[in-house]
């Protein structure tokens, strides 16, 4: 019988293999990302002094959207075909597995898009001094996201279209997240220290990843009845 | 130690109880907010700076403690919801919902019409009120998560998931709007130090806040009271109550 962390790494792997081979559902959203964060400069004007001082706000909230565009599928085909259930039938404790499934979401939306941030950070002519911050913020407070998201896509999980829902409810949840990442880019932009807002990132991110597998357990148990 | 509580797992139990104790609360709620508003919309000194605009304080100030006031009790009935599977906690979380919904929006814009004239602005993006708005927001996802589902037992555990989740995060969202941005004056009253404010404004403020108190209370009783009928339609004791049993079997 496979131990706790065997069984974490073989769902890890199994979400990351079936990505592969379906690579537009985890290019979606980054490809939204993109496309969201060329929609301002056209809306706005293309002002390099107006880009570079809303970029971070911008980037963030581009992060969030598409974070949630990526989640209907994070739980929903294996609700469908029944292997969630086999899962909370197991011995292994069910909230640890799912992290399985949330750092597989989390390589999937959260890593790219701090691999994709020089470019983002190009566009919309953030300076140099603030990309690396800019980073930085996505590296620690993605996974947060990805956790947060989760939970919400747990709830919904018996829902046909669940997709409005779970932004209506998960939004607020995502607000501390941007006030610390952007405000931290903000001041590395403007030279002043930054350790601060991202110590709070990883505070919360920490918070986040060891609390929400919980909630997440409880809604994917709910679900099941 | 408990047992008392017991028979009120009992939808029966809990509809004859609050049954009983609402006309007691609402009495009392009529009471308070009448002596309460008079005094401090008509009797009270007025400010030496605010003139009589500082007024709204006396339905702007409970209003938004009892919204979050409400919102903690909801959690608490989702953890006993959650925990001990009772289903009267269940359906009291749908019965917390819109009356805290509605003390956040009293709040919300007894605020608006008290910034106008003192900060010239219906809206600011200061701290106080926008974690008030957050928390309407999570209002609103409670119950349309509740009323999403088909199933209300799976719906009332999700809402209650769901408020447990917001009570973790409020406080992280109320500090991280706090360094964000605020113009808001600071707390008036509080545990620990004198108030800062004067004895013949404070007494009408306090009996104020025990009437929000009240008729928070009163009106999530009058809405549980209709949701345990609501649940409990097709039992004997529901439709005695209701006076639709039929005379004979």
């Amino acid at each position: 019988m496979m131990n706790s962390w065997q069984l974490w790494r073989s769902v890890l792997v199994k979400d990351l293999r079936i990505a592969a081979r379906r690579r537009s559902d985890a290019l979606n959203p980054l490809l939204f990302l993109l496309m969201v964060v060329t929609l301002f400069p056209l809306g706005i004007g293309p002002g390099p002094d107006i880009l570079a001082r809303i970029a971070p706000g911008i980037i963030w909230v581009a992060a969030l959207l598409a974070t949630l565009l990526g989640l209907d599928r994070l739980f929903k085909d294996d609700y469908n075909d029944g292997s969630l259930e086999q899962l909370c039938l197991l011995p292994q404790p069910l909230a640890f597995t799912l992290t399985a499934k949330v750092a597989a979401h989390w390589l999937l939306s959260g890593l790219p898009l701090v691999i994709l941030s020089p470019v983002l950070a190009l566009l919309l002519n953030l300076p140099l001094d603030a990309w690396w911050a800019l980073a930085l913020t996505l590296l620690l407070g993605t996974p947060a996201l990805s956790a947060l998201g989760a939970i919400g896509a747990a709830l919904t999980l018996q829902l046909q279209r669940g997709g409005s829902l779970v932004s209506l409810i998960l939004l607020p949840l995502f607000i501390p997240l941007l006030i610390f990442a952007t405000s931290a880019v903000e001041n590395a932009g403007m030279g002043l220290a930054v350790q601060g807002q991202l110590a709070i990132l990883a505070a919360i991110s920490v918070l986040t990843v060891t609390l929400a597998p919980l909630a997440m357990a409880a809604a994917v148990r709910m679900s099941m009845n | 130690m408990w047992r008392w509580l017991h028979p009120y797992a009992k939808p029966e139990a809990t509809y004859r109880l609050v049954d009983k104790l609402l006309p007691w609360f609402a009495a009392l709620t009529a009471v308070s907010l009448l002596v309460g508003m008079v005094w401090g919309l008509a009797f009270a000194p007025s400010d030496y700076q605010q003139g009589d605009s500082y007024r709204i304080i006396y339905i702007h100030v409970p209003s938004a403690i009892f919204s979050m006031g409400a919102y903690f009790g909801m959690a608490v009935m989702g953890v006993i919801a959650l925990v001990w599977q009772i289903k009267t906690a269940e359906w009291s979380i749908p019965a917390i919902a819109p009356v805290g919904a509605a003390m956040t929006a009293i709040a919300l814009f007894t605020g608006a019409i008290w910034g106008k004239p003192m900060w010239g602005t219906w809206w600011v993006w200061d701290a106080r009120l926008t974690s008030e708005l957050i928390l309407l927001f999570l209002y609103v996802g409670v119950m349309a998560l509740y009323y999403a589902f088909d199933d209300q037992r799976t719906g009332a555990k999700a809402a209650a998931i769901l408020a447990i989740v917001g009570v973790v995060n409020l406080p992280i969202i109320h500090y991280s709007v706090e360094w964000w941005n605020t113009l808001h004056q600071g707390a008036t009253i509080t545990k620990f130090e004198r108030p800062s404010i004067a004895t013949s404004m404070l007494w009408p403020l306090l009996i104020s806040l025990l009437g929000f108190m009240l008729l928070t209370i009163s009106l999530v009783m009058m809405r549980f009271k209709n949701e345990l009928l609501r649940h409990e339609l097709h039992r004997p004791w529901a439709q005695r109550v209701l006076g639709t049993a039929e005379e004979s079997h």
